[in-house]
């Protein structure tokens, strides 16, 4: 499966903030992406060495790896047109997915 | 009683004196310093000297310069940073601004990554030493000034759990001003360091200065700095030697016979003498033959020449007979000339202690120590000299410096002034006018341990050098610049005034 949108996001531990950032992208993705992303969760007191490649400084960082160009938002992503704004997402008016259906 | 904190030595030289033995340990201390007063430097020597000395590794967190920039900016000091990287003795945590990628912000957010990835750092070098630089670049990184502040207290708490010593630096605007830009010194208030880098008649000075150490103590006041290849940053705690110099009593010869005698049989091996007297008086001259007194004994004369070139200075030596070729061929000379105006003071220092070093020699001759003045205000010049003079007495070597004075006549120089108490010696060369004819005289004013001979004796030059002759009779007033001949019969009776005991 081509998945066209991958998405990274850094949270330190099981705090309220990382949930909140995980349930926000997830409703997001769900609506505007269904079916065509991927969202790896990275846990930087586990993995700090992935926090060290991809330099985030911040947690939650949102890094979309693909498409190119690469994007990051900052932030729980409860603001959700400074989130599509971040990634760089022209999305049409009701989504992806009803667009593509 | 209070504990005192304990000290971690750095390994910078003359850094761990004004700081009375290093960096509080196990705290943070913040290093605060305007663009280019070298915090970057301090930083990364911080680490560096952990490496080289102390086998401490160290984990240097970047949020201006890249890593690459940073290896690469430093291969050029002879750090090899990437070697101690494979070795894990350096880790990075590269918090530099991605090119192109700014990122935005929606909704709050914490430093918890920054935190994960120091602390990781940490734990895989077993690090010691960290250097975080520079702290207020986060501010330009992240727009939510409020919580970078809070994150930052939890940086600073971290470290401290940690057990790690650490330097954090960050800048400052004005060189007498706030501390730092965006108030980081609240994040670290312990321990303050403040770096200036002032312009100072036309020369740019560099200082140190440690504002506090909570709990311990430090040198007080600025301490001029510099940067050497190699080296690194060199503190140059001047004002804080101590006078601990051995005294010998061997004699060396000062190059001439006669002013043997009046010395008392030459002057001490490790002691300093200041040869003063207006332009032309005999200064270089008398240079050159306590440079060929020491040559022709075998002895390793350096000569540090400031007024005149190599060229020039070979030429008048040929021209009173004496052969500087040879002698250099010998490998008993060394002659280094320089501009005054070529670096500053501190650089001069610095090069000066460098040549001593590798060349070790018994005599040391500075022709001219005034002409050091131009390039330098009067504090630092006197700190200068201070410094070259303990440490030529710390080698052991006889050190002649000359000392050019303002007038023709006589009188001091600022030269005089600021060394004079620290020479052992002092040798006044001086004109004196006598029926319309400028004649030469010398005199040895000042002879520590020693007694000297008294008498204002005049001396001529040649092709085979100086030849001091008889003393002065029938003059009076030539130290002062005004002589005055006397009577004859007026002599007799100052003679039957102060009999002979």
């Amino acid at each position: 499966m081509n998945l066209a949108y991958r998405f990274t996001l850094f949270v330190t531990g099981q705090t309220p903030r990382s949930q909140r950032a995980i349930a926000n992208l997830r409703a997001l993705c769900e609506e505007q992406l269904p079916g065509a992303y991927e969202l790896n969760v990275v846990d930087v007191l586990e993995q700090p060495d992935l926090a060290e490649r991809a330099r985030v400084l911040a947690t939650p960082t949102l890094v979309k790896d693909l498409p190119p160009p690469p994007r990051r938002v900052i932030g729980d992503l409860s603001d959700r047109q400074r989130v599509l704004f971040g990634l760089d997402l022209e999305l049409p008016a009701g989504g992806l997915g009803e667009a593509s259906a | 009683m209070i504990a005192q904190v304990e000290k971690l030595p750095t390994g910078i030289a003359g850094f761990d004196f004004v700081t009375n033995g290093g960096l509080p340990r196990g705290r943070t201390t913040l290093v605060a310093g305007t663009a280019g007063s070298a915090k970057t430097v301090f930083a990364a020597q911080f680490l560096v000297e952990g490496i080289r000395q102390f086998r401490e590794a160290g984990v240097f967190v970047t949020f201006e310069e890249s890593p690459d920039d940073i290896r690469r900016n430093f291969g050029s000091m002879g750090w090899d940073i990437a070697a101690w990287e494979r070795e894990g003795k350096w880790a990075f945590v590269d918090v530099s601004p991605v090119p192109g990628e700014q990122p935005v912000e929606a909704g709050s957010y914490d430093l918890g990554a920054l935190m994960a990835r120091i602390e990781a750092a940490v734990r895989r070098t077993g690090a010691a030493r960290i250097s975080i630089d520079s702290l207020g670049s986060i501010f330009l990184q992240l727009s939510d000034e409020a919580v970078v502040r809070r994150e930052l207290f939890r940086v600073a708490s971290v470290l401290r759990t940690l057990g790690v010593t650490g330097v954090i630096t960050a800048e400052r605007l004005d060189e007498y001003g706030h501390i730092s830009r965006h108030g980081v010194e609240e994040f670290v208030a312990d321990n303050v360091v403040v770096f200036r880098n002032v312009l100072d008649g036309e020369k740019r000075r560099r200082t140190l200065e440690v504002l506090k150490f909570r709990g311990c103590t430090h040198q007080k006041g600025e301490y001029p700095f510099t940067i050497a290849p190699g080296d690194g940053l060199v503190a140059i705690p001047l004002s804080a030697i101590e006078l601990e110099q051995h005294s010998s009593n061997v004699r060396i010869t000062t190059g001439s016979q006669a002013l043997d005698e009046m010395t008392g049989g030459g002057f001490f091996r490790d002691s300093i003498i200041l040869a003063s007297g207006a332009t032309g008086t005999g200064k270089t001259l008398l240079t050159s033959e306590f440079i060929r007194g020491g040559c022709e004994r075998g002895e390793r004369c350096l000569l540090l020449a400031f007024e005149e070139s190599r060229e020039q200075l070979f030429r008048n030596a040929a021209g009173w007979g004496m052969q500087f070729e040879r002698y250099e061929a010998d490998g008993v000379l060394r002659v280094a000339c320089a501009y005054p105006e070529s670096a500053s003071l501190e650089d001069h220092l610095i090069h000066m202690k460098a040549l001593v070093r590798e060349f070790r020699p018994q005599r040391v001759a500075v022709d001219s120590l005034s002409a050091l003045e131009r390039v330098s205000s009067m504090k630092g010049f006197r700190e200068f000299v201070i410094g070259l003079t303990s440490y030529i007495k710390h080698q052991e070597v006889a050190g002649l410096f000359t000392a050019t004075t303002p007038t023709l006549a006589g009188g001091e120089s600022v030269t005089e002034a600021h060394i004079s108490t620290i020479t052992d010696s002092i040798i006044m060369l001086r004109y004196v006018e006598i029926f319309g004819e400028m004649r030469r005289g010398l005199t040895v004013l000042k002879m520590r341990g020693s007694p000297h001979d008294k008498q204002i004796r005049e001396f001529n030059i040649d092709r085979t050098g100086m030849h001091i002759g008889r003393a002065f009779r029938g003059v009076t007033g030539i130290l002062t610049g005004s002589p005055r001949q006397v009577p004859v019969s007026e002599l007799e009776r100052l003679d039957q005034l102060f009999p002979e005991a």
